[in-house]
This record gives C-alpha cells, structure tokens and sequence, in this order.
C-alpha cells in the first residue's frame, strides 16, 4: 500500500474556467501510472465522495497515457472570484487527493 | 513558406518578468515572433468588472521595453495577447499607453495594430434573442436579458484571424484585446504556412511561458519551432529542461480535459500526439489535429457587480472561545441583527472563514502547530459600502466584546493585526457572462496606428 502523494510527481488543482476546477495527477514513470491506473482506487465515484459532490458535477474523468497522468474536472459550487468562493485561483483543492491508498 | 517558424515566449503573463539573458539568448535565433499573453480570468471577475490591471503599470512597462528595444529593430513582430489582464476597452488603453510612452521615450517607429474585444450590449442581447447563445458548461445558468443588461464589461475571445490579418498587414506591435490564450502564438505559425494543429498546440505550450519546463515557472522564456509535421519546444535558460512528460503534462494544464481543447471556430485533438527528446532539453511534438468546426461559436466573458464588501482580520488564541467558535459567532450575527432590526436581513450577508498558523503570537508561540488558533475573518457584504461598513463594525464590535459562556477574558476576543481593523473592499464581481455566442471568424476589427520617431500623427 503507498498514499497517492508518495507515487505522483504532481498532484495539483486549478480553475478551468470560472465555474470548473480541474484535477491533475501526475506520474514521472510507466509503471507507477499503470499501477494507480488499474487500482481502481481513483474512480469518479471515488472523487466524487472524497470531495462530497455529486458524481454528475464530475465533467470530465480521464486518463491521458502519452503524459502518464489522470485529470478530473468537476463543477465549482460558486464560480470563481465572487461571493462565498474561498479559493479564487482554485489553486488548493488538490489536498483531499492525497489520502488515497493504492494497493 | 518558411521551413522554420521560431517564436519566443519571454513569460507566462506581461508584467511577470523574465530574465533579460533568457530573453538575449532567443534573440541568437531567426526569429519570427515574440508573443506574450497578458491575459487571464485566473484572479476573478474583478479585473475585468472594474478595469484594471493585474500587473503593476512598472512591472508591464518594464517588460515591454525589453521586448520593444530588442524586437523593433529586429524586425520582429511582437504580439500581446488579452492586453492588461482582461482584455476590455480600459486594459487595451492601459496598455497602448505604455507602449506609447516606451516609443516616445526611444523615439522609436512602428506600425501599431489593435484589435478590440468589447462588445457591445446590443449585440448579445440579440443574439441571446435569436438562441445563439449557450452557457459553456452545464453549471452556468442560461442567459438573460436582465443579466446581460447588468454586466457592463463584456468581452469575446477572438481567434487568430485578426491578427493573422494584422500580420498580412506588416504591423510591428500588435495588441489584441481578449484573445483565446493560444491564438497570438497560433497566429504567428498560421502566417507563415505552417499546420494549424501544430500552431495551437504550440500556442498552447508557449503562452504560460516556461511553465511546461523543470522546474516550470511562467517568470521564465521558452523557444518553440515549428516545423513541416512537427514542433520543438526548449527553455532558453540553462537552469531548466523541457522533457517529453513536462511537455505532456502541460498540454494538460487548466483546461477541463487533457487532449480535447476547444477554441473559437475548432476543436483541438491531441490524444495522437507523440512527444520525443529529439535533442537534450529539446522535446519534438507531432500529430497534434486542427479540426474544424461546422459553426463558429466564440467565447464570451462578462462581469456585474454583485455587492460591496468590508471585511475585518482577526486572530483567536483564547482556548475556551474556539472550543466554541461557530456558536458565538450565531450569537453575534443574531446580536447584530437585533440592533439593526430596521434593515431586512436580506439586504446583507455576513460571512465567516476561519484560517490559522501560529499568527497571535508568532515567533514567541510556545505550543507546536495543532490547531491551537484560529484566523477569522468576517466579511459583510451589501448592496452599499456605507451598508457593509456599518453592519461589519457592528459585527465586529460584538464580536470583540462579546460575553460568551465560561469566558475567562473579559478585556477581549480578537486579536487585531491592523489598525483600523475594518478594511473597505470596495466593488464585489461575478463572472455573469461565461457563454458561447455564434459569430464569424471576421467578427473583429482591426485599427492601425503609425508611430514615427516616437511621434504618434
């Protein structure tokens, strides 16, 4: 068993757009991709109840093989920059991320 | 055609800054562009709500000078995409100004092309009349009459058309106002005969400057070329590489998906891409698609002011208080509703959020890091300043002295950094347009100017 954060080189987040926030995980090897890849541990339904929404706020969930690495956009509940957001850049929301445990 | 198209891209944003060696390392090559992208909604609504800059006037005239002085005589055209952050009527002038000052000051010459992104209310209103207007992702509400008439800066991100236009026209310095982020960079690659899908994603590397190097940063330059089927990318500084998972990874950076991007008039696949090391810190990209879109939609931003704000910083350290923090703070928001019971409480909001690290008593703090503070802060937002400034004095004075259950300190609950405490924020945005609206790829206008001897005629 390793955390996410000891296997990804970056794990980041960020707005794309104002009113989404996009996910990144990334790899610095092949096999280690692979491996979180086919753990089943980072699934939408995973994301969706590590970050309490609902999976259909998630937009996108993919894996993008040529970069070894894993992106996930989901809806921003308040759009960036306006009453109530508490993170404008959308540049801290990475952390949850690395509390999963891969096999 | 050129059988080499070089662009160089000092930094990820005018006004970041860039080392001046990197800069005069690009310069040894045959150049045949410098692009920087100014622009971003990264910092909210409020740059463009209320027309400033996100950069200081000193930091963007100081970019800018080394781009002029050393781009000008070159012959090299340089290009600023989305000028002053948001790209409106006041970020463009902002930027036109520096850039006028710099010929003035060099009594240099140029050929001045500026290309305008506002549009106008009318314009959405009746495309919004005919459906030619969808939200760009399912979380943003339908438009409305009402709410276009609210926002009084709306934008569109133009394509490369006008600057390739621009460019067909021999301008030296061409300042566009909100400009998909990769279409300057695009543009540069599109005049000169090269692949469109190869253009974009270039554009795309090229325009956070040498954040798709190790280690990344948008204060640095890089070097892209385009080729026949392919394109390079290099840092022009020795302390950082470009490798082909850098590269990759990049192409992934804040956009909602890692290998469709989507920019006015096409769609971007770059799921075949291959990224080599062709050479040591040299990444060759290939088989980025340029495919072309039936329809025409372009991108619009917009801002309206939703309230004014005056918020208050404030430190807890009193043990017996946070045990008990968010239950005081209901008392207190009920305290001051009942002492301005005259004012309907929908006409403000009052807003709590709570950080903390060792900032009440800093370096004397004898307790490791556990939790033991608190940062408050409370926001009061209304309709008016006058309204948010007296109701957050309210909450703040009840909250300062507020006789809470058990409470040992009777001289006070917060710990103030600054005095005054309550700090007047002004205007509050919202990002009100964020839509698709169907337009032609000539639907912007481009304006020229003649700079001699540093002399506007």
């Amino acid at each position: 068993m390793a955390a996410l954060y000891e296997l990804a080189k970056v794990i980041r987040s960020k707005n794309s757009g104002p009113f989404e926030l996009t996910l990144d995980i990334l790899f610095d090897s092949a096999s280690t991709y692979e491996r979180v890849k086919k753990s089943g541990k980072v699934t939408p339904a995973a994301i969706s109840k590590l970050y309490g929404t609902d999976e259909s706020q998630i937009h996108h969930f993919v894996f993008f093989d040529q970069a070894l690495g894993i992106k996930i956009t989901m809806a921003r509940t308040v759009s960036s920059g306006t009453i109530g957001d508490r993170d404008v850049y959308g540049a801290q929301q990475h952390a949850p991320l690395f509390s999963i445990e891969i096999d | 055609m050129a059988d080499l198209v070089r662009i160089l891209s000092p930094c990820g944003m005018l006004g970041y800054g860039f080392p001046a060696s990197s800069f005069l390392k690009g310069l040894e090559y045959d150049l045949h562009g410098i692009v920087v992208d100014a622009g971003s909604t990264d910092a909210g609504p409020h740059k463009l709500g209320a027309g400033v800059s996100i950069v200081s006037r000193r930091a963007a005239k100081k970019d800018l000078e080394l781009l002029i002085i050393h781009g000008l005589p070159r012959k090299i055209p340089i290009i600023i995409g989305s000028a002053g952050g948001a790209g409106a009527k006041p970020h463009l002038d902002w930027t036109l100004d520096i850039i006028y000052e710099i010929l003035s000051e060099q009594k240099l010459s140029a050929k001045l092309a500026i290309i305008p992104a506002d549009i106008p209310q009318k314009t959405v209103l009746n495309a919004n009349k005919h459906h030619q207007i969808q939200p760009l992702s399912p979380n943003i509400p339908a438009l409305n009459a009402e709410t276009i008439l609210q926002t009084h800066s709306i934008v569109a991100q133009m394509g490369h058309e006008p600057i390739l236009s621009a460019l067909e026209n021999r301008s030296d310095i061409i300042v566009c106002g909100r400009a998909y982020d990769p279409s300057p960079f695009a543009a540069i690659g599109l005049f000169h005969g090269k692949d469109p899908g190869l253009s974009y994603h270039l554009g795309k590397i090229l325009e956070c400057g040498a954040l798709c190097a190790e280690p990344g940063t948008t204060k640095d330059c890089i070097l892209g070329t385009i080729t026949g089927d392919s394109f390079t990318v290099q840092s022009l500084n020795a302390k950082r590489k470009c490798s082909p998972v850098s590269v990759a990874a990049h192409t992934f950076y804040e956009k909602e998906h890692p290998y469709i991007l989507h920019g006015p008039g096409f769609t971007l696949d770059l799921e075949q891409c291959s990224f080599i090391e062709k050479e040591p810190g040299v990444v060759e990209v290939k088989n980025s698609r340029y495919l072309r879109s039936d329809e025409y939609w372009i991108k619009l931003e917009g801002a309206r002011r939703a309230a004014y704000r005056t918020f208050v910083l404030a430190g807890i350290r009193d043990p017996l208080l946070l045990g008990q923090l968010e239950s005081v703070e209901e008392l207190v928001v009920r305290q001051t509703a009942e002492y301005y019971s005259e004012i309907d409480a929908e006409e403000y909001e009052i807003r709590f959020y709570h950080y903390g690290k060792n900032a009440v008593l800093g370096p004397r703090e004898p307790v490791p890091f556990s939790g033991h503070e608190v940062g408050v802060m409370f926001e009061v937002l209304a309709q008016t300043q006058e309204l948010a400034s007296s109701i957050c004095a309210t909450v703040r004075s009840t909250f300062l002295h507020y006789g809470y259950e058990n409470r040992k300190s009777t001289a006070g609950n917060l710990a103030f950094p600054f005095a005054p405490s309550d700090i007047e924020f002004g205007p509050v945005y919202e990002f009100s347009i964020y839509h698709l609206m169907k337009a032609s790829g000539d639907f912007f206008t481009v304006q020229y100017e003649e700079v001699t001897d540093g002399c506007s005629l």
